[in-house]
């Protein structure tokens, strides 16, 4: 396929274009690459918003909640009239309305073993924007059961983590975090609180290393690392990661299982 | 001897707000016990009923997950970092 970029859109992106490690040719890889984002929320709104400015060719965004007055102080996908709306409606109009050059794919639903596998396939990098540890372990199984690379987030108070997993190449989630905890083991956005620029922060660097990811900019992305960010302290660490050999999800046992199911 | 412990968010209920404190152990389990001395009720969010350190907390010594050292028997000097990472919902 040759795609050519036209004039608008050689303006519009002309400032990333004329980023020596970009250039024309990561745009037009972009625009020609699927992202899906799970979860119009927190983290999801940076990251959606981003990815469509940059010009990511279709854009599929996953969320089976409406907007609610306590969402707006950090979801900025969505204003004060979107109120009782499907957050992928809202989203879709803002982003479309941001960049009219890109396609937009929304599934006003949740992530589910069922339907994830099926969504998943139709995308080349996945950011996970999810609020609860049941979608964000699933998102990790079925993306490292596809091979799809995929940015994991998730944020509290003054505090966020985020970590890129490129499957057979790199640690997962599954290989970090061996299971989710119990119900009221963790707290959650809902119970604990957080702040609104904090989830900015880290959606956007989910953003970002999609954008790498996706536009061939891929040499050195957040993988076999976890960063965490403290807003309190101002201060970003990174944590050396490792491939775990007995992980339930990329492991040496599920390589096996899933060779065997291909 | 003494370590300096980093206190992820959702533990510093137990700490008093602080995001660093300072404790005591020749070895991780030790530590971990001085620390629930210090401020009860940090120990069970860390570790399981049988001890164990739970499987959405990981616990590093100086940047290594002690799952690749001796687990809760990996060593400790003086001035060692340890930071504890739980997963993390919120999105």
């Amino acid at each position: 396929m040759t795609t050519r970029l036209s004039q608008d859109e050689i303006e519009r992106y002309s400032r990333q274009i004329m980023i020596p490690d970009f250039g024309g040719k990561s745009q037009i890889r972009l625009s020609e690459s699927k992202a899906l984002v799970i979860g119009a929320g927190g983290l999801g709104s940076p990251a959606a918003f981003y990815l469509a400015a940059a010009g990511v060719g279709l854009l599929g965004l996953i969320d089976g909640d409406r907007v609610e007055l306590s969402n707006l102080q950090r979801q900025i996908l969505h204003t004060t009239q979107d109120i009782g709306r499907e957050k992928v409606a809202s989203a879709k109009e803002k982003l479309a309305g941001l960049n009219p050059e890109i396609a937009i794919k929304i599934y006003p639903t949740r992530l589910q073993p069922e339907n994830a596998p099926e969504i998943f396939a139709a995308y080349d990098f996945i950011v996970d924007g999810s609020d609860n540890f049941d979608t964000k372990f699933l998102v990790n199984d079925t993306a490292v059961s596809l091979g799809k690379a995929f940015s994991h987030a998730g944020i509290v108070r003054l505090h966020g983590q985020t970590m890129t997993v490129v499957p057979r190449k790199s640690a997962c989630y599954r290989c970090v975090f061996q299971e989710p905890p119990g119900p009221g083991e963790l707290m959650n956005c809902q119970q604990a609180g957080i702040l609104g620029a904090v989830a900015g922060v880290i959606g956007a660097i989910q953003a970002t290393e999609a954008i790498k990811y996706l536009s061939g900019m891929d040499e050195e992305l957040l993988t076999d690392r976890v960063l965490t960010y403290d807003a309190k302290t101002m201060n970003f660490r990174t944590i050396e990661i490792r491939k775990n050999p007995a992980c339930a999800a990329c492991g040496e046992k599920a390589e096996r299982r899933s060779h065997e199911l291909r | 001897m003494s370590v300096r412990v980093r206190v992820p968010t959702p533990l510093r209920k137990f700490t008093n707000g602080a995001d660093e404190v300072n404790a005591q152990g020749l070895n991780v389990r030790a530590l971990v016990d001085d620390l629930e001395t210090k401020f009860p009720g940090i120990k069970e969010r860390i570790c399981d009923e049988t001890g164990k350190v739970r499987r959405f907390v990981n616990v590093y010594v100086n940047g290594d997950d002690i799952r690749f050292l001796q687990n809760l028997e990996t060593s400790l000097k003086e001035g060692d970092n340890i930071s504890i990472v739980p997963a993390i919902a919120g999105g």
